[in-house]
């Protein structure tokens, strides 16, 4: 499981030290990459017929997750921007 | 927005290939999502440390703003915990991993099929798809009810590049550095807490 992380930090680590050299291309390699595994995920999703037939449910569970998450976030935002902004003054 | 439809778009017609079975022999059974994602993490790992811009904009941040990201996070998965109250054939873990894409649709949804199976990285796909899109909707909303930094948080790691502009327009130019850092700071906190919330 860790493989994948251990992967990306050797990344970084290639990636600083050859910063000398500009890797323009690196971003399209990650955009092909990206787009086969959502590729991928698709041929997954379609082949599973209870997951094609419970899609309603599952985006209706999707939408709750994501209100939720937005919602936590602009609480816990609104939290900070309170103790640095409304009752100090300060500037950003 | 062009670049989610492209990405909603590979998914769609991974669809129809599954649905038909136009692909000869079981994906499922083989590792090369397994491969493709390792060489998309090793890419990523390359594109971060190759960035002299990154490090550069760290400097003429408020040191206060730090705390940001962790605001962010912390708010995201209680929120994502609490909500599993009322799914009961979630997980509270389940619930938090996809919460923990922070709007990074590809990467978490690909984690969570890896891990959770097909179905959980399905809802980590549409969960996160909307967040960004609540985030370019809903920016000015959020800044009248709560504040400057409620977009950036809203955008979670979508907040150095899809979201950015949008959020300069409504929480203001003196935002940009911080909505940059946060941004770093959550997407590369999203594989090591997916991961952790998949593990427990």
């Amino acid at each position: 499981m860790f493989t994948v992380i251990g992967l990306m930090l050797g990344g970084m680590c290639v990636g600083f030290l050859l910063r000398r050299q500009r890797f323009t291309w690196i971003h399209t390699v990650i955009t092909a990459l990206i787009w086969i595994l959502l590729f991928l995920l698709g041929v997954e999703v379609g082949g599973n017929r209870q997951i094609i037939e419970g899609l309603a449910t599952l985006g209706v569970e999707a939408f709750g997750i994501t209100l939720a998450a937005v919602l936590g976030s602009c609480i816990a935002a609104w939290a900070l921007w309170y103790l640095l902004y409304k009752r100090k003054g300060g500037r950003a | 927005m062009k670049g989610s439809l492209i990405i909603v778009g590979f998914f769609a017609l991974g669809c129809l290939f599954g649905v038909f079975h136009w692909i000869p022999f079981d994906i499922a059974k083989t590792d090369i999502s397994f491969y493709a994602l390792c060489a998309l993490m090793f890419s990523v790992g390359v594109s971060i440390g190759n960035d002299p811009q990154t490090l550069k904009n760290f400097r003429s941040l408020n040191p206060r703003l730090v705390f940001l990201p962790i605001m962010t996070i912390l708010g995201t998965v209680s929120a994502a915990a609490l909500v599993s109250l009322l799914l009961p054939h979630r997980s509270a873990a389940d619930c938090m991993a996809v919460g923990a894409g922070f709007g990074y649709y590809s990467l978490s949804s690909i984690f969570i099929t890896e891990y959770k199976g097909p179905e959980l990285g399905t809802i980590a796909l549409l969960s996160n798809i909307m967040r960004e899109i609540i985030t370019l909707l809903c920016a000015p909303l959020l800044v009248r009810w709560f504040g400057n930094l409620a977009p950036i948080s809203a955008g979670g790691a979508t907040t150095m590049d899809t979201t950015l502009p949008i959020i300069t327009r409504y929480a203001g130019q003196q935002f940009v550095v911080v909505s940059i850092f946060h941004g770093f700071v959550v997407d590369f906190s999203v594989p090591f807490l997916v991961t952790f919330f998949c593990s427990i």
